[in-house]
């Protein structure tokens, strides 16, 4: 099966304090780690594992610029085996649909069977798969947490609704599924993965390589665009206890009691 | 402004309570909306659920399909490009089935897309401008949408108010005529239900609810004996789950538990809405997060800045020496 992952690096929020700059209509990106997105990295897993038991490739693209790459390195060390990295002036400022339109014209490029993406990123879109699907006419889940390859054509995917209760479809190829983090382990990746994978060669497509205008992808073509961040001021708050840490045991301890927590 | 449709989905007769949340959506972008609700599906189930909705709506519109019994969300995709105006504006309630239905939907519209909208900040000819939030809800952003071509919109569950009008009626209108045959390259099987764990933790008054802050599993064992010293039971958050550090059963959340304690303490949780979807009855929510800016301490009623890690064990033990000493 070929299968191919769109990826995205982004700020770990394990590893971050988000926080505004002072004109508050960024974040402050200087001092942040990043990482790949937790479910992009269950979708290569995922992806590595149906290889490992069908045969086939694993392909991980990303939208980006040079930073971008360190993100493939790492996947490709986990056992990848192609990098890809899209890249142009031209795709900055592209809403989630000029980056879902970008990722067509990459994998009509070549012949893929599965197309799997994240769930979702930092912004919270959840928005990518479902559209990448819609505009190559192909079948969608979104949410998948577990996948079973019945034969070449079909698959039989769980997809995680309310309850935790799971929603079972058999769905045909080549189709775009979403991945939700859980649905495996991802194995772990040292720096020495890393750096064996180091001069193994990136392939990079630009707009022109994917015949793509500024009228379908970029800010010219965006239709929905971020205008500021802010911090959001929602009701009073918790009441941060001060003082000692025993100090804060007694007074959490006295809350809990009142509220008939303790007998 | 343009038309607006509300996608509502229904169980067992019963429109989604996100219906009257919509409707408030469709209101706070033009107040003089008369917007319409439709909604998919089969049989009588579909039938009462048209009718429960109150003025809420101006119109309804029934899409009656033997095929949309089970909600398909590539067949109602279809089934919506049917019946769709070109230039509406749509909202789905931003849960697993708008999740599957809306961004696809948008691009067969030929509309913008916004999902998880937490509110509407303004509206100005064909531009509409929301919020929405980031990194997990440690930051909000403004978003500004170019209606122009229509627009579907995810709404987060809970962010707005539901304007629900009992009075009077919405007129049902059938539209399943103008759908067709639908066919699609994904089938529904069955729902497995989830597992019952060897803990119910719906049924504890108090919650120790651990979540990615706990670092590894061993030391789950630190909220394991806090609770087992407090009488209560070690619930969790996606994150403990997916690293396969606690059952599946302990997850607390939209996609896990839905749980109504007395007290909520919430160690090492950063607070995505996923997981404040699933504690209800309001209970006393003390958070202990090291990170200041943590979301979990915008909802909590008393919150501690520390390091689970050292601050449970110190917990533990006075509860241990408050409980074995007898109260006077």
């Amino acid at each position: 099966m070929e299968i191919v992952v769109c990826a995205k690096r982004v700020p770990d929020t394990s590893e971050n304090e988000i926080e505004l700059n002072t004109a508050g209509n960024e974040i402050e990106r200087g001092e942040l780690v990043y990482t790949i997105n937790e479910p992009d990295n269950y979708a290569v897993e995922e992806a590595l594992q149906i290889v490992a038991k069908i045969g086939g490739s694993v392909t991980v693209a990303t939208i980006g610029g040079e930073d971008d790459e360190e993100v493939l390195r790492r996947e490709m060390a986990m056992g990848a085996n192609h990098g890809v990295l899209i890249t142009d002036e031209r795709f900055s400022g592209s809403d989630g649909r000029g980056i879902a339109t970008i990722l067509k014209a990459f994998i009509q490029k070549g012949r893929y069977d599965l197309i799997l993406t994240g769930v979702q990123a930092e912004a919270g879109g959840a928005q990518i798969g479902g559209m990448l699907a819609a505009l190559l006419d192909y079948p969608f889940a979104s949410l998948v947490n577990s996948i079973e390859v019945l034969d070449g054509r079909r698959l039989k995917i769980s997809r995680e609704i309310e309850g935790g209760n799971k929603e079972m479809n058999e769905i045909d190829l080549p189709c775009v599924l979403s991945i939700q983090t859980g649905i495996n382990e991802p194995r772990y990746v040292g720096m020495r993965g890393i750096r064996q994978v180091a001069s193994v060669p990136i392939q990079t497509f630009s707009a022109v390589d994917l015949g793509i205008g500024a009228g379908t992808a970029g800010a010219a073509a965006a239709k929905v665009k971020r205008v500021d961040y802010f911090v959001p001021s929602l009701g009073k708050g918790a009441e941060i206890l001060h003082g000692s840490r025993e100090e804060i045991i007694d007074k959490v301890l006295e809350l809990v009691t009142a509220k008939g927590g303790l007998k | 402004m343009a038309r607006i449709f509300a996608y509502i989905a229904h169980k067992d007769g019963v429109a989604s309570d996100a219906a009257f949340e919509l409707a408030a959506v469709a209101r706070k972008i033009d107040p003089a909306a008369a917007p319409t609700a439709i909604l998919t599906g089969w049989g009588p189930n579909l039938d009462a659920a048209c009718k429960n909705l109150g003025a809420s709506y101006a119109e309804t519109w029934k899409i009656a399909n033997e095929v949309l019994s089970y909600p398909n969300a590539e067949l109602v995709r279809k089934a919506l490009q049917k019946v769709l105006p070109s230039n509406s504006i749509v909202l789905v309630a931003h849960e697993h089935f708008g999740i599957d239905l809306a961004p696809g939907l948008s691009v067969k519209m030929g509309s913008a897309f916004v999902s998880d909208v937490l509110d509407i900040a303004g509206v100005e000819g064909t531009g509409i401008k929301l919020v929405r939030q980031e990194f997990g809800g440690q930051v909000s952003a403004h978003v500004q949408c170019d209606v122009s071509s229509g627009a579907v919109f995810t709404i987060r569950p809970g962010a707005f108010r539901a304007t629900e009008s009992t009075a009077g009626r919405s007129l049902v209108v059938d539209k399943s005529g103008e759908v067709g045959s639908l066919a699609a390259g994904r089938r529904y099987l069955e729902t497995v239900v989830a597992e019952a764990g060897d803990v119910d933790i719906t049924k504890y008054n108090v919650l120790v609810s651990i979540g990615r802050g706990i670092q590894e599993k061993d030391n789950v064992a630190i909220a394991l004996e806090l609770a087992d010293a407090m009488g209560a039971a070690v619930s969790c958050s996606r994150p403990v789950v997916d690293a396969k550090w606690m059952e599946k059963s302990r997850q607390v959340g939209s996609s896990g538990k839905t749980v109504k304690p007395k007290v909520y303490l919430a160690c090492g949780i950063s607070g995505a809405f996923q997981h404040l979807a699933g504690i209800k009855g309001n209970p006393f929510l003390i958070a202990i997060n090291k990170n200041p800016k943590a979301p979990i301490f915008q909802v909590a009623d008393v919150g501690i800045v520390d390091d689970i890690l050292e601050f449970l064990p110190e917990l533990t033990n006075k509860v241990r020496e408050m409980r074995s000493t007898p109260a006077k």
